[in-house]
């Protein structure tokens, strides 16, 4: 009889999950605290998620450069998998930070957020570290499942209700499609770990005109693409992004998106190698067909948050920019956009929540009318956001499709990036629209409901603080980014 | 191979028979004395009011849900029961750990409120 | 034998997944959606799944019909008027002729191997269906089967805050 127990025993390494741990221990254990706290008491659980992702973050740094890897192969903690970490607790830290005022004011002043988000991070951490199909599956489901409830969180607000259905509906459909690829490469493999499929496929002699291993590619790539929100899987964005509650609009766009994108690349770069001329002619097609309709469709865009979810549609296809890129420079060059797209799209929508009144239904370009006069701080702070958006220098936004673009180019692709420098001019017509309206329009309000939250102003602040840092001296993190490759 | 199953389609033949069975003698010998309770849907609980197309509560929604989840949650303690003598102390830790994360989540519904009748 | 029940049970769930779309009353659906989950059980005992077939009973046919059942009651939908949906009929009919054809000439075309990988069928025989999945759940897969409890948990989260009256 064989020994099991000694088996599983020798393949455990608390090391190699040990961010993801930690997180969820205190999430389970805010969920048992906010249960005894008084309906309404939600700022202790918020510090405490806060103290929560400094720790988580604090483990990630000390794994840097200490690959461990374990359970069977089926996770391992490199530095891909840290920078991908350390990318979402940021991106979670900052939601929560501008989220306690918002979810008062918005009267769902609820305890369990906290916990969901410090979940779905963990969900996000086991995506980026799983090298086996079966983890990352999993860590998507709890990233998904979470942010389904986050998203229709505000249960007497129609529009939440809707982002949260429509979230559920469509994520529940491309998890299948995604299941459904795991399956027919398990079964043409006999295998879920990555490194293992893409061993099997090499040895494969007619592996790309297999059909089983495209249509295994296809359907897993859906399951990814869905996430990314990229064209043509990109239908749900507008709606959920609109309707969820506005810190979690800013969350889901990027902590979720870079996990996303880190599980993808593992899959795609190590499993899929052999297939790699397909699947870069798929991208680039994915590529320029998510960037054209991101921008193009976001013109037409009164509302500001429906706009920034079109923005980010386009900021999605950017990115796959670098996955057809298929090199170091594009593939180091998504790390460090995910990490860009982070500040320069959560400070955007941290202005936004300062600016909303209940209910935000101000939201709109007019709404912003004169807001750079009234509230010059905020003004600026937004139109440091928009220029980084936009892609223009000293901000991130700039050295971010810099470095994504030089990939391309030196992969080749030239064409792909003169269409994506192209796709970026389009994109400064409807960003310059709301400085227009903040700046040389008169204030419709006197914005006079605005109070500014500590809290969120550090949010904003820790973001402006990214987006000039990582535009000024992109270097260091630039090559933390090239150490971060597998 | 299938012959294994041949015990089950046996008892599900028994099963049929016996329900097709009861309502058919009870046809043919019974007595027939109808009346308005006797003829009623269900002859015991609450007289019966209104429409069946009544609108349902939430409440038992929530209730449905709270039983698949934990439901899920037993389903995989079927392969743990089978492999538990060859896994020992390790698995029942393991299974342990699985229990005390979802007993985290039966403390939340329960100190919640939910399984209340509100 | 064996070929004959498989396409006896193979008639059997298409005709009831045919009157799942098909049926008026949203209960007559439920109860056909029933016969396919019992169907496919079938299928699951003849791949030598018995594990997945058990499930199959108790989570799908069980649990799941159960919710379904609750959300028609919830959601009072009555059994729908003489209205006939024709939109998109005509195309959806094309779209899935045109997906069998090509579903029948890959299926036409390829060759039919023995299983990749180290679990074969003469391992599940040997071994026991059930004994596999417990044997791959908690060695190789003890860290996705520990994510999973986290999965329920948050599933217990979200369904408590979305559907309790007060949270």
């Amino acid at each position: 009889m064989e020994n099991l127990a000694q088996i599983a025993m020798e393949s455990v390494n608390f090391q190699a999950i040990m961010p993801s741990l930690v997180l969820c221990c205190f999430g389970m254990v805010l969920l048992l605290v906010s249960v005894f706290l008084e309906r309404g008491r939600t700022a202790p659980i918020c510090w405490l998620s806060i103290i929560g992702l400094v720790v988580t973050g604090i483990i990630s740094i000390n794994g840097w450069n200490d690959p461990q890897a374990g359970f069977a192969g089926g996770v391992v903690l490199d530095n891909f998998a840290t920078f991908f970490n350390l990318t979402c607790l940021i991106a979670a830290g900052l939601t929560i930070l501008m989220s306690d005022s918002y979810l008062h004011r918005e009267g769902y002043p609820v305890a369990e957020y906290y916990p969901l988000i410090l979940f779905t991070t963990a969900g996000a951490m086991w995506m980026a570290s799983g090298t086996d199909l079966m983890t990352i599956f999993l860590g998507l489901e709890v990233l998904s499942v979470s942010l389904y409830v986050l998203a229709g969180f505000f249960r007497g607000q129609l529009r939440s209700n809707e982002a949260g259905l429509k979230y559920f509906f469509l994520g529940a459909f491309s998890t299948g499609f995604m299941l459904y690829g795991v399956a027919l490469l398990y079964g043409v493999t006999g295998t879920t770990k990555v490194a293992g499929i893409a061993e099997a496929i090499r040895l494969m002699p007619d592996a790309s005109s297999n059909p089983m291993i495209i249509a295994g590619a296809i359907l897993l790539s859906i399951g990814f693409l869905f996430k990314i929100g990229a064209a043509p899987f990109h239908m749900w964005t507008p709606d959920v992004y609109q309707g969820a509650p506005t810190p979690i609009t800013a969350f889901m766009s990027a902590g979720p998106k870079a996990a996303a994108f880190a599980a993808f690349m593992r899959v795609t770069y190590i499993s899929l190698d052999s297939l790699q001329v397909d699947m870069s002619a798929m991208f680039w097609v994915l590529a320029v067909l998510t960037m054209t309709i991101g921008n193009f469709v976001a013109i037409a865009q009164k509302d500001v948050k429906r706009m920034l979810a079109f923005s980010s549609i386009s900021h999605a296809g950017y990115a796959l920019v670098g996955m057809v890129a298929w090199n170091e420079v594009g593939f180091s060059g998504i790390l460090f956009y995910m990490l860009v797209y982070t500040f320069m799209n959560i400070g955007a929508f941290a202005v936004l929540v300062l600016i909303g009144k209940q209910g935000e239904d101000n939201l709109t370009l007019d709404g912003m009318a004169g807001l750079g006069y009234k509230r010059p701080f905020l003004g600026v702070a937004m139109a440091i956001f928009l220029f980084s958006l936009m892609g223009l220098p000293p901000t991130a936004g700039f050295t971010g499709k810099f470095f994504i673009f030089a990939g391309a180019l030196k992969a080749g692709y030239v064409w792909l990036a003169i269409l994506g420098v192209l796709n970026s001019a389009v994109s400064l017509y409807y960003y310059l629209r709301v400085m227009v309206y903040m700046y040389f329009r008169d204030p419709v309000e006197d914005f006079s409901w605005v109070k500014m939250e500590m809290a969120t102003i550090v949010s904003i602040l820790i973001a402006i603080a990214g987006v000039l840092y990582l535009g000024v001296l992109p270097g260091p993190v630039m090559e933390l980014a090239k150490l971060s490759i597998f | 191979m299938l012959e294994n199953y041949l015990p089950v389609l046996v008892l599900i033949g028994i099963a049929v028979a016996f329900a097709v069975g009861s309502v058919v003698m009870s046809g043919l010998i019974g007595m027939k004395k109808p009346s308005a309770v006797k003829l009623a849907p269900y002859e015991c609980g609450m007289p019966l009011v209104g429409s069946a197309r009544e609108r349902f509560s939430v409440k038992f929604y929530i209730i449905a849900m709270l039983f698949i989840l934990f439901d899920i949650e037993a389903v995989f303690l079927y392969p743990w029961a089978v492999m538990f003598k060859r896994l020992g102390m390790f698995g029942f830790v393991e299974m342990g750990v699985f229990i005390a994360i979802l007993l985290v989540g039966f403390i939340y519904v329960w100190k919640k409120g939910a399984l209340e009748w509100e | 034998m064996e070929a004959m029940l498989f396409y006896l049970v193979a008639l059997v769930s298409v005709i009831s997944a045919f009157f799942v779309t098909k049926c008026r009353n949203p209960i007559n659906s439920a109860l056909c959606l029933v016969t396919t989950f019992l169907c496919l059980a079938v299928f699951y005992v003849m791949l030598q799944a018995p594990f997945m077939a058990a499930i199959q009973i108790m989570v799908y046919a069980g649990a799941i019909m159960v919710l379904i059942i609750f959300v028609i009651m919830l959601l009072n939908i009555g059994s729908v008027g003489k209205s006939r949906y024709t939109h998109g009929v005509a195309g959806a009919i094309v779209l899935s002729f045109l997906s069998f054809i090509v579903a029948a000439k890959f299926i036409a075309g390829g060759t039919v191997s023995k299983a990749v990988g180290d679990i074969s069928a003469e391992v599940v025989q040997s071994y026991g269906h059930t004994e596999l999945i417990g044997k791959a759940m908690f060695t190789e897969f003890l860290l996705p089967f520990e994510i999973a409890s986290i999965l329920l948990l948050v599933a217990i989260v979200g369904a408590v805050i979305l559907s309790k009256r007060k949270v």
